[in-house]
């Protein structure tokens, strides 16, 4: 088992180097930081000696092992537009992404969960059929349109809902939470609602075809026989049953909620770490691109990581094959 | 009640009290499209930036509604020895924010500090200019030739606290390859009639009034909470939902609907900046374009047919839906006092296919034309009305419009000024016709600034000995008299195909009074709120 671990973790590394190593060579096509830096009438010399200042006359792979051997330490340098550390930028934005994410996942869990289970019991109500079209919509509209709807319905015309920011925030030393104020909550529905749209049809969709699958079995069959009530074998048994395949989707789906919360933070104006990583691509800000690549490459890495362990935690018939090659 | 929720309901009532607090009346809510990234006042020569700051920091200078030149930190000054000495008379009595005295020690320090390396502005101050402390009130500027432009840009020459700028270890503008954080990147300390108390890069910077401030305030604000919104929408849609009391810009599609609600109105005028199309004069064979073994750019009548090709009028109202004045000069009318002697040369697309015709190409040619796409308003639209337009003279262009980032790094010196024919936007830093000259029509020469940014590469002797002659005369018609000289020159050769000016367009809630300057800088402590 500890053996696995290390491989896994091994592998991991390597996962993020080749991210780094991608990410690093893609920013060559991303444009000139130092105009981004300076106004167009900066004379030549003086955008020459910042470029100096900057290492970006080395040559490309140096400047990608002083990254690699500064990140190992968790410095990723200093942003070229705010002139603060990249990681201290990236530890203050990210409270704001994480409570979106978790927010947004817990969202499309409970209402994906609820809508799920109601359209397998009673496939053929008109409130299932809404339900559909309604993961329809989830699935085919854009996250920014579904945004920008949602805004100038209960913004503009009904005024009930911020529509940007973060709201009253309040700090507690280590991490700042808009849940804990009024206008926070506020301020956090519509885009939790936007981010997690798209999980919920998804979870509302499976949850669906698994709880049709499993109403079919035979054990569902015997415990109606047995004359149990219809709430303890749909919910006691049948539900219980499909959740295995929508935790391991809601978990993994988990690192993408991370990684599209740039959109929807776009759209909010959320500012959590998608909205600066935006922010930097438009001014080549590179310290603050690379570090927020590698942090989304670790979150996957980390979440894949956390499930293959416990699968076979979970399941037995895993840890034998996991011995064989060893 | 049990004592945690009687805790409970304590906080909560706080917080209500301070979210009812905050959003009283005299707390003036502003959302701009960019954000503040740094508060040193050095290190980002932007408009945006450079209001923002203007709030906190003064300079000796500032300039007034109109744009005029009005005293600030000095009181007066005087232009002694034929104009190689000014004699600045500081104002007295003045204190910064942190309660140090602004004395002429803190005009010496700014005056190192603005030259040194990593700074932005380093053209604000001659770089042979020696600053003489004279007492503690005076200082004299002495120059090696005259100059009558030195304080032209000024106003945004903001001065620091020596004192402060000690303490803190920010004597030097922050270079960006620092390794430790800046101290003047998330402080402020100046003389101004606002200081920041809250600054959260990228989120929200909170002005405060400063109650101190030396001159009587015009505005009636306690407060400025400032949001950088992104996002066009989301903008537009905070300013309708009553969110924010002020955004910069509203984008032109959106004007007529915000004008159209009862809860806010748009601010339009025309701005300083001049959008141009520009031509590579230089090369003797073009980069993008099938003509071989010669540079059709460099034959006038082939300038002039585009220039007379091209109808400014129907971009204005096709395009930027009626917000541009198309211009006839590379310099806004507003900053040149003759140029009403100078008419747009007319659109005769007749006339732009015979002078082709004339220079050789009865056909036309094909050239590639590069476009930002992301940096001024509408600029890819225009940049395809362009090509249609010349489509119709015969000339076939092939658009590269890109974002700026990718654009800058292809056309600016630093990417060889990779480009045949270009779309650029042009305000000139100091107001003055003499940047407007130097810069895009001063000939290039190696190891001068002239001409940096003449990225086509026009160049005329004569042009170059008469911007000479504008920078050290002091008399202001002959120096007039020179300009015109110069813009006659450059206009009847058609060194570039002046587009318009393009417009400027503030969201304003009901309720809420603006001064909208010209030079595009939202400055708040004119504005009133609630009345």
């Amino acid at each position: 088992m500890i053996a696995f671990i290390i491989r896994r973790a091994l592998q991991a590394i390597g996962v993020l180097v080749a991210v780094g190593l991608i990410s690093f060579s893609m920013f060559r096509f991303a444009g000139d930081p130092v105009n981004q830096l300076v106004g167009i009438d900066t004379p030549a010399a003086e955008r020459e000696a910042l470029r100096a200042a900057l290492g970006l006359d080395d040559p490309v792979p140096m400047q990608f092992a002083r990254y690699i051997v500064k990140a190992a330490q968790f410095d990723f340098g200093i942003s070229y537009q705010f002139r603060q550390p990249v990681s201290d930028m990236l530890a203050s934005r990210a409270p704001a992404t994480l409570e979106l994410a978790i927010v947004a996942t817990i969202f499309a869990l409970v209402v994906g969960v609820l809508m799920g289970v109601y359209s397998a019991l009673r496939r053929d109500s008109a409130l299932a059929k809404v339900f559909q079209a309604v993961s329809l919509v989830g699935i085919s509209l854009p996250t920014f349109l579904i945004g920008i709807l949602l805004i100038y319905v209960f913004s503009v015309s009904l005024g009930w809902l911020p529509s940007f920011g973060r709201g009253q925030v309040v700090d507690l030393g280590w991490w700042t939470t808009g849940l804990l104020t009024s206008s926070g909550w506020a301020a956090i529905v519509m885009p939790s609602i936007t981010l997690g749209l798209f999980q919920m049809t998804l979870i509302m969709r499976l949850v669906r075809a698994e709880m049709l699958e499993v109403l079919r079995a035979d054990y569902i069959r015997f415990a109606r026989a047995r004359g149990l009530t219809s709430r303890a074998i749909n919910f006691g048994h049948a539900l219980k049953n499909t959740l295995v395949p929508v935790i391991t989707v809601a978990g993994l789906q988990f690192g993408s909620v991370i990684a599209f919360a740039i959109i929807t933070e776009t759209v909010f104006q959320w500012p959590g770490m998608g909205l600066l990583f935006v922010q930097a691509v438009q001014n080549v800000d590179i310290p603050i691109m690379a570090a927020y690549l590698m942090f989304v490459g670790a979150i996957f890495v980390f979440i894949n990581l956390v499930v293959d362990i416990l699968y076979t935690v979970v399941d037995p018939r895993l840890r034998s094959s996991l011995r064989a090659p060893t | 009640m049990t004592h945690r929720t009687s805790i409970l309901a304590l906080t909560s009532a706080a917080l209500l009290c301070a979210t009812a607090l905050s959003a009283s009346a005299a707390t003036l809510r502003y959302a701009n499209q960019g954000d503040l990234k740094s508060l040193d006042p050095y290190t980002l020569n932007e408009t945006t930036a450079n209001a923002h700051l203007g709030h906190v920091y003064e300079g000796l200078t500032r300039r007034g509604k109109d744009l005029a030149i009005e005293p600030g930190l000095a009181e007066s000054w005087e232009i002694l020895d034929d104009g190689k000495r000014w004699r600045f008379n500081l104002r007295q009595g003045v204190t910064f924010q942190n309660g140090n005295p602004f004395t002429a020690d803190d005009v010496l320090f700014s005056a190192d500090r603005v030259r040194a390396t990593g700074s932005n502005f380093q053209t604000r101050v001659p770089a042979d200019a020696e600053f003489v402390k004279v007492d503690d009130y005076t200082v004299d500027v002495v120059l090696p030739t005259p100059n009558p432009i030195l304080n032209a840009q000024w106003d945004t020459w903001y001065i620091m606290d020596q004192e402060w700028a000690v303490e803190h270890g920010v004597e030097m503008p922050t270079p960006a390859s620092a390794e430790t954080p800046s101290f003047a990147a998330l402080n402020a300390n100046g003389t101004g009639p606002f200081s920041i108390t809250v600054h959260e890069p990228g989120v929200r910077t909170v002005f405060t009034r400063n109650d101190d401030w030396w001159d009587e305030p015009e505005h009636n604000l306690d407060e400025i909470v400032f949001t950088p919104i992104a996002s066009d929408a989301t903008r537009v849609a905070a300013l309708l939902s009553g969110e924010v009391d002020v955004i910069e810009p509203v984008p032109v599609q959106d004007i007529e609907r915000v004008r159209a609600s009862d809860r806010a109105d748009v601010l339009t005028g025309p701005e300083l900046r001049t959008i141009f199309l520009g031509f590579d004069q230089d090369r003797d064979e073009l980069l993008y374009s099938n003509v071989e073994g010669e540079n059709p750019f460099k034959d006038p009548r082939v300038r002039e047919a585009f220039m007379r090709a091209i109808d400014a009028d129907l971009i204005r109202d096709r395009v930027m839906r009626g917000l541009s004045t198309p211009s006839a000069l590379m310099i806004a009318p507003e900053l040149f006092a003759y140029s009403d002697q100078f008419e747009r040369t007319a659109y005769d697309p007749d006339r732009a296919r015979a002078l082709l015709a004339e220079a050789g190409y009865p056909d036309g040619f094909e050239v590639g034309m590069d476009c930002p796409n992301d940096r001024y308003v509408n600029d890819e639209a225009i940049c395809q009305g362009v090509v249609s337009m010349l489509a119709r003279v015969g000339v076939r262009v092939n658009l590269n419009a890109q974002p700026k980032a990718q654009y800058f790094a292809k056309v600016l010196r630093s990417g060889g000024y990779d480009t045949s024919f270009y779309l650029l936007g042009w305000t000139p830093g100091t107001f003055d016709s003499h940047n407007v000259l130097n810069d895009l029509h001063g000939c290039r020469t190696e190891g001068s600034p002239r001409g940096e940014t003449n990225l086509g590469g026009y160049c005329n002797e004569e042009v170059d000995a008469l911007i000479d002659r504008i920078l050290v005369e002091s008399d202001e018609d002959a120096r007039n008299a020179l300009i015109e000289q110069a813009y006659e020159i450059t206009t009847s050769e058609f060194a570039y195909v002046p587009l318009h000016q393009q417009a400027l367009a503030w969201g304003v809630a009901s309720g809420v009074e603006l001064v909208q300057r010209a030079d595009n800088q939202v400055l708040l402590y004119w504005a009133r709120k609630g009345e």
